[in-house]
């Protein structure tokens, strides 16, 4: 399995997220520039979090008139897995390769902090390592996470099992309390109808190492590890 | 008299007649109006150190590990591996009252750049922030505005804020202290220098384009604040970190190349204070032509170029033979970098406007020949009755007092504040905020970083030569309750007006502390900064010198955190207590009184204490420590509480003949709290008598209610949950109304 991890001026969790696919788990990654097009023969783009162009219009909003974006809209049409995490979801969301959009947080401030996540599609790429129901805790730090889509679309994803993450307490209950963002229906990660696309909010390479407090996210990455590729 | 000697000029510039006499004398002649814009900014308190350096001098700056001292835009220090840590500690607390959230952002701005124009990339940020009390709105807009910058700045560059303090008191209300830390790694043989090496070299501009933003704000933070200060928004530069994140990329990929000579940051006097001091430095002349400088706004005079202070530029020289890669490295990163002019002989500054020379000054007066002062220095009058304080006797119970404690948004969580801030970017941070020192682990091999911030600015104003000590120890105490040895300190000396004889007593007293205590520790300071004229309508601040001490962990992974591990294991007491209440938090909170005595200090015993801290560590003997500072012992036992994982209680019972509000609350130095599980206790125990600590079993972890019995009777009877809620809501309370 090969990752390609892509580098906006401004993404900042890029090395983060190299490093915990290359140095924590031990797999083949790589960085893929923003000015290139080429994919670099990966397997999974990753589109990691950050501020891709400093995000002083809107959150992920300039990223989608990058010249290597063209290609991950390609290789995702084809197929092909593309992750995105916090800014990186925010950008998908952008590329309207996943519905909806990012509001800022409820309380109108940034948020870094620790939560809990309720695995709610265990049938994915990304997650079938993982229980369904099964309670992840793993670090969330961004602006603008307050997830909205509309009733109508809101209602699709939860009943072809798209929403594949949601903000819960301790104890797995989606409580307003839990919800810290403030997003619509506590979801904090979602993929798309043919299941190669996945964006979530918090960040899983940042609970890759009992060091660091959870190694809770290992079971996404593990998950992408451990799975049939698509032919692509 | 000349046009130029007129007083207003002068004033303006914040020269006196005097140092323009001095002027005069050393280039010969009379300045023309952009060069007395040079030596106004460069003989500003602020860039020339003016009224501190005969002080300063005092600090003990060398030790083995002492890889570059104060001098240079931060300090470094060996830590192993052919690694170095580069550091330091920068004020913006002028530009953060005038316009919070834009003073705070280029405070971090400007830290940023001193560390990574040494050659390292930084990976940690801490902020020292004290404002006026929140009952004020104004207060809590600058509150706001401060956490929110130095938020949108530093989590968008990508370094972790991991921790720092926030305190607060009247004196504050229009003089918040926003001091900013941050530490860089490098490799020891790439760190990087403001040098200008040979004649010929040339001189790269890069980062961002000039504007008018900024100019003259050295000068304004060498001034006391009056009524008019509001008018002097337009000083504050504007920060745009996205751009800080290409440059930082830009700048650490030409180092890693080995393709500049040197390199200085344009903060604080921008393009004059980069270009002088680059010559300055290495003997040399420097010759720039300001049509080449990138402009944002057009008619800029040469007199706006040179004294702009917009951020994200640097200075870099190159050989020739360099400039073209050093320009594609560049433009991959979306900046400019033009050159703008080359080394010369001759050590004069020349800057050629429109063809003509509108600037020729030798560099050696502009840097190095500003007038020191030994300014009066006298003990204020006032402050032996501030120090022989009546304290009133102990309520019989004292759960109200630990919950007006608790409720005091000096020991209330901070929670509100850091998680705004990124803690956990560059995935290093061990310990997070809200312990006693912040962790990160090197990736590089086993070791870990300690970082914490200290100062009690009461204690220095209550005693500053004792203050000066205390907050070095504490700092250092900080360290050792985590599991670290420090290796170096910075510091931040934030007081009032310089000239004024009470001030300069509590200057010249607060560094002959710090002074007297890194050398005790046997600490290096490698830097610092000085921010002086922190008074609004003639009122002084109360002195507030802030250290920023960094240790180090020879394995990460043995890191203790403060939070109680797990029901029934043994609290112990490290040191002694004493009866000491003066000028303590419980004081302030609880009857409304500042005053008497800081506490006693004594080296031996702090170093002690802390030397057995740091091996009961390394032997895995404890499983929790907290330092016990503001709030006494009971506040340190109920934030272990707090800070564990199922919020588990305890009970103390102490047996010291004190009276009982002392016992609790005082602020009795070179003390830690820690806990043990039983099996280890004895090992600990005689680990202490070997080491010559007190060491005194005072409870255990139990239960969900905090109870604290002294001699047998119940002082305090809460449940975690109660207390818990007080402290957690002060912030959020306040800044939802």
């Amino acid at each position: 399995m090969k990752f390609g991890v892509v580098v906006f001026p401004g993404s900042n969790c890029d090395y983060d997220t190299l490093y915990a696919l290359r140095d924590v788990l031990r797999q083949d990654a790589v960085f893929l520039w923003h000015k290139d097009h080429d994919l670099r023969r990966a397997d999974c783009i990753v589109l990691p979090g950050g501020f891709s162009y400093g995000d002083y219009l809107r959150a992920g909003a300039i990223a989608k008139f990058s010249p290597l974006i063209e290609e991950v809209r390609e290789f995702a049409s084809r197929g092909g897995l593309v992750f995105g995490i916090c800014n990186g979801f925010q950008v998908l969301l952008e590329l309207g390769l996943l519905p909806g959009a990012m509001l800022r947080n409820k309380n109108l401030k940034f948020l870094c902090q620790a939560v809990h996540l309720r695995v709610e599609n265990a049938g994915t790429p990304f997650t079938h390592r993982a229980r369904k129901g099964q309670i992840l805790r793993i670090p969330i730090a961004h602006f603008d996470g307050n997830y909205y889509a509309p009733a109508g679309v809101l209602e699709d994803l939860e009943a072809r099992g798209c929403v594949v993450l949601r903000y819960v307490d301790e104890n797995g209950d989606a409580t307003e309390r839990a919800n810290v963002n403030g997003s619509a229906a506590n979801i904090a990660g979602l993929v798309n109808l043919r299941g190669n696309v996945m964006g979530m909010m918090p960040h899983p390479e940042r609970a890759s190492e009992a060091l660091l407090g959870s190694k809770d996210g290992r079971v996404i990455f593990e998950s992408l590890i451990l799975g049939r590729m698509p032919k692509v | 008299m000349t046009r130029r000697m007129d007083p207003k000029l002068l004033q303006d510039h914040n020269l006196t007649a005097g140092e323009y006499a001095q002027i005069v004398r050393l280039i010969g002649r009379e300045p023309n109006l952009t060069e007395l814009g040079i030596f106004s900014l460069m003989w500003s308190e602020h860039c020339s150190y003016k009224s501190s350096k005969v002080h300063l001098k005092k600090l003990p700056t060398r030790g083995e590990n002492v890889v570059q001292g104060p001098g240079e835009n931060a300090g470094v220090i060996d830590i192993g591996d052919g690694m170095v840590v580069v550091f330091k500690i920068e004020s913006h607390n002028h530009p953060s009252f005038i316009e919070p959230f834009q003073g705070a952002a280029t405070g971090v701005g400007g830290i940023l750049r001193d560390i990574f124009t040494m050659g390292a990339r930084p990976i940690a940020l801490l902020d020292s922030l004290r404002f006026g009390p929140l009952a004020d709105p104004a207060n809590k807009a600058i509150m706001e505005g401060v956490v929110a910058g130095i938020s949108s700045y530093g989590n968008s560059v990508g370094v972790p804020t991991v921790g720092g303090e926030v305190s607060f008191h009247p004196c504050y209300s229009r003089n918040p202290l926003v001091n900013v830390f941050c530490l860089g790694l490098a490799k020891k043989d790439r760190i990087f220098l403001a040098r200008a090496g040979d004649p010929g070299n040339a001189v790269l501009y890069v980062g961002s384009k000039t504007g008018r933003d900024g100019i003259h704000g050295a000068t304004m933070a060498s001034a006391e604040f009056g009524k008019e200060t509001e008018q002097k928004r337009p000083h504050v530069q504007v920060g745009d970190p996205f751009k800080e994140k290409l440059l930082l990329e830009a700048c650490l990929e030409v180092m890693e190349k080995n393709l500049i000579v040197g390199i200085q940051d344009m903060g604080a006097a921008g393009l004059t204070c980069s270009t002088s001091e680059i010559a300055a430095k290495s003997g040399t002349g420097i010759s720039i032509d300001l049509d080449l400088v990138p402009q944002r706004e057009e008619g800029m005079t040469p007199y706006e170029i040179m004294l702009s202070e917009s951020q994200e530029r640097m200075l870099i020289v190159t050989g020739q033979e360099n400039v073209k890669e050093v320009q594609r490295i560049f433009a991959r990163w979306d900046l400019d970098a033009v050159k703008i002019g080359e080394v010369t002989v001759g050590k004069r500054l020349r800057v050629r406007w429109h063809g003509k020379v509108v600037v020729d000054l030798p560099v050696e007066a502009i840097v190095n020949l500003c007038p020191s002062y030994r300014r009066p220095s006298r003990k204020p009058a006032s402050l032996k009755s501030l120090q022989s304080l009546k304290v009133p006797p102990p309520p019989p119970r004292l759960d109200r007092a630990l919950l007006a404690l608790l409720a005091s948004p000096a020991i209330a969580d901070k929670r509100w504040v850091y998680r705004q801030y990124d803690h956990m970017v560059q995935v290093n941070t061990v310990i997070l905020p809200g312990a006693d020192a912040a962790v990160l682990r090197l990736k590089e091999n086993k070791t870990g970083l300690a970082l914490t911030l200290d100062g009690n600015s009461l204690y220095a104003c209550l005693n500053p030569r004792l203050g000066g000590k205390i907050a070095v120890a504490e700092a250092c105490r900080n360290l050792a309750s985590v599991g670290a040895r420090p290796i170096g300190v910075t510091n931040c000396l934030n007081f009032g007006n310089p000239e004024k004889t009470a001030v300069m007593w509590q200057f010249k007293e607060v560094v002959e502390g710090i002074a007297e205590a890194c050398c005790a520790f046997s600490i290096p300071v490698t830097g610092g900064n000085v921010s002086f004229y922190n008074d609004t309508e003639g009122v002084s601040i109360l002195p507030t010198p802030v250290l920023g001490v960094v240790g180090l962990l020879e394995d990460v992974s043995q890191a203790v955190s403060p939070g109680f591990k797990e029901e029934g294991d043994i609290l112990v007491l490290l040191g002694e207590n004493r009866e000491e209440l003066g000028g303590s938090e419980y004081l302030r909170s609880f009857f409304h009184l500042e005053g008497g005595e800081p506490p006693q200090l004594d080296f031996d015993k702090e170093k002690r204490v802390q030397g057995l801290c740091l091996e009961a560590i390394s032997r895995g003997l404890i499983r929790s420590a907290h330092d016990i500072s503001e709030g006494g012992l009971a506040v340190c036992a109920v934030e272990c509480a707090f800070h564990s994982p199922g919020k588990i209680g305890f009970l103390l019972e102490l047996a010291d003949s004190l009276r009982s509000d002392a016992l609790l609350f005082g602020e009795t130095q070179s003390r830690i709290l820690v806990s043990a599980s039983r099996s280890q206790l004895e090992a600990l125990l005689a680990l202490a008598a070997e080491k010559e600590v007190k060491a005194t079993v005072v409870g255990r972890c139990q239960g969900h209610s905090l109870v604290i019995r002294h001699s047998g009777r119940e002082l305090i009877n809460l449940p975690v949950e109660t207390c818990l809620a007080a402290w957690e809501s002060v912030l959020p309370r306040i800044f939802s109304s």
